[in-house]
């Protein structure tokens, strides 16, 4: 009896691996095996079947940083990063605090507004702003009605313009999306919790440091981490609504390495493409693992 | 009576900083949307002249949307990938996440473990050699190159283990009895009773394969089989754009997916924040 008891588990537990084969295959062929081609690639140069080792080792990667080009797509990106990132997220926690008020009227409609733009793909809502920003377009007309401008400004044709308008773009998209997983959070919150604060005689900013805010950590942790990948990984805005441009001075990592393997911009060069795209892949794996060392110290 | 009353209206007094902020954030949110349909209905020439209203000039330019690209070719090619993947994605990721955590022993934890690991490779890093793949397979410009890569990831197969916590035992161990196959008992109940947990991910699922455009861009680059997205990109990166077409082309890209919002905007919302619990 025992014994049979073991065999029907063994059964269970081998129809376990069965059920989840084909996810973990599919992983394997399309995520792991193709990173590791990536690295293979990256040691090599030249077209097709023709790919060889390149004769000084590590080239690709050393010709990575003596490329102007890319060295400014690692400063676009992290500027997009640093400036991006923090105040989308901070005003994502405010609208979730505000929002997740039971007082507040109207709460699914202004949830549903802060949170349509998710409804658009990112290259709508590239086309939508890159139009929107155009030299003869409704911004520049309005500024130029507000007395502001005094002169159509071309927007897109200015480094600094051009991504300042990205962040603008990346904030309008994003922000109600990572307010979502806030509310999802601040909703396990027990509401006694506010109470207590309260009684205790704690104001608004006093109970959002000190019990919304701690626990919220692990949201907050897990969104910096899909910020920083998402934004480490930029392509559809840069391609859609800048083009990289002016000369190169708004383009993304991805983009750049799209450019150099499939846009025919430049010569295809598999090799070294391979190359940057491993380096961000390292980058994503350092940053990852910061912000969990980060966050597992303030304990 | 009337003391709940005053102190309600204090309290609203005191949300009036939070009314206005909310106002200007959802005015700002949503104006890009009625500039969209607003532009779509408007000459280019009143487009950039920076008119807010709705003109005549719908009819026109989706006439001209539909002469100058291959509108309904690629609106059904987006619906046949997107429907194509996000079935493939609910039946294999939930598959996955039933086995991880309803049949869950060490190894298959440890495993679980490694594959999370996937969530850090960028789409940019295996685009070459998955390119490289497709192509000697023979699979370019074909449906299963757009989907295959997309079809298991941690973060799908995570949803369905985290939301399969709560899936009573019980009911396995009774279904058993009554001589359910263990596949049997997949089918039969762990899909009927997760049925919220798949529409959050079906959400989910369509929107992503809906938006996808590095990948598409990749591998199918013929005019046969490119999606809403690469359309649309196209209209806009010619030497002189014409606004209103383009504007109705965007439209035409963000109606299926605003529909799915507003429809079921609590499953997008649980979809994408579900596996966070």
């Amino acid at each position: 009896m025992n014994n049979m008891g073991i065999n029907i588990q063994k059964k269970q537990q081998r129809a376990g691996w069965f059920f989840l084969a084909p996810a973990a295959l599919l992983i394997f062929v399309m995520n792991f095996y193709p990173m590791f081609q990536a690295f293979m690639m990256s040691l090599k140069t030249g077209v097709g079947k023709n790919m060889h080792f390149t004769t000084v080792p590590f080239f690709n990667y050393t010709r990575m940083f003596s490329d102007k080009i890319f060295k400014q797509s690692i400063g676009n990106t992290f500027f997009y990063l640093i400036i991006q990132v923090p105040v989308m997220l901070i005003l994502a926690i405010l609208l979730a605090q505000i929002l997740n008020n039971k007082d507040l009227k109207f709460r699914g409609l202004f949830r549903t507004m802060v949170f349509l733009p998710c409804a658009t793909s990112l290259v709508s809502y590239s086309l939508i702003f890159k139009s929107l920003f155009a030299t003869r377009g409704l911004m520049n007309e309005i500024f130029i009605k507000l007395g502001i401008f005094k002169d159509y400004y071309n927007f897109l044709g200015d480094p600094w313009s051009a991504k300042i308008i990205i962040i603008i773009a990346l904030l309008w998209r994003w922000t109600g999306y990572n307010m979502v997983f806030y509310l999802a959070g601040l909703q396990n919150i027990e509401y006694s919790v506010y109470e207590a604060a309260k009684i205790d005689g704690a104001n608004g900013w006093k109970t959002f440091w000190h019990i919304t805010v701690p626990l919220l950590k692990p949201t907050i942790i897990m969104t910096f981490i899909m910020s920083i990948n998402g934004t480490l990984q930029l392509f559809d805005e840069s391609v859609n609504l800048t083009n990289g441009g002016p000369a190169n001075t708004s383009i993304t990592m991805s983009h750049y390495i799209y450019n150099n393997s499939f846009s025919g911009t430049n010569v295809p060069n598999f090799g070294y493409a391979s190359a940057m795209s491993f380096f961000v892949f390292i980058l994503v794996g350092i940053l990852a693992f910061i912000n969990l060392k980060v966050g597992d110290s303030r304990d | 009576m009337t003391k709940v009353k005053k102190n309600k209206s204090a309290i609203q007094r005191r949300l009036i900083p939070s009314y206005i902020f909310l106002i200007i954030i959802s005015f700002i949110s949503v104006f890009p949307f009625y500039w969209m349909i607003s532009a779509a209905t408007n000459r280019t020439l009143d487009v950039a002249r920076g008119k807010l209203t709705f003109g005549n000039y719908a009819v026109e330019n989706f006439n001209k949307l539909v002469s100058q690209t291959p509108l309904w070719k690629a609106l059904g090619n987006s619906f046949y990938y997107a429907a194509l993947q996000t079935i493939l994605v609910l039946f294999i990721c939930s598959l996955a996440g039933y086995g991880f955590e309803l049949y869950h022993d060490k190894w298959k934890d440890r495993l679980f473990a490694v594959l999370l690991l996937a969530m850090m490779i960028p789409q940019v890093a295996t685009m070459i050699p998955l390119f490289k793949m497709m192509s000697s397979w023979g699979l370019l410009n074909n449906v299963w190159a757009f989907v295959l890569p997309a079809i298991s990831t941690p973060f799908m197969i995570m949803l369905f283990r985290q939301n399969s916590r709560n899936f009573p035992i019980d009911i396995m161990e009774a279904a058993r009895i009554d001589g359910l196959s263990e596949i049997g008992i997949f089918f039969k109940i762990y899909m009927p009773v997760m049925k919220s947990t798949y529409a959050a991910a079906a959400v989910v699922a369509f929107m992503n394969a809906w938006n996808s455009y590095m990948w598409p861009k990749v591998v199918m680059f013929s005019t046969d089989s490119q999606t809403m997205p690469m359309l649309i990109s196209t209209l806009a990166s010619g030497y002189t754009v014409d606004y209103g077409v383009l504007m109705m082309g965007v439209l035409f890209c963000s109606l299926p997916t605003m529909i799915i919002f507003f429809i079921l905007q609590k499953s997008f919302a649980e979809g994408i924040s579900g596996s966070v619990k």
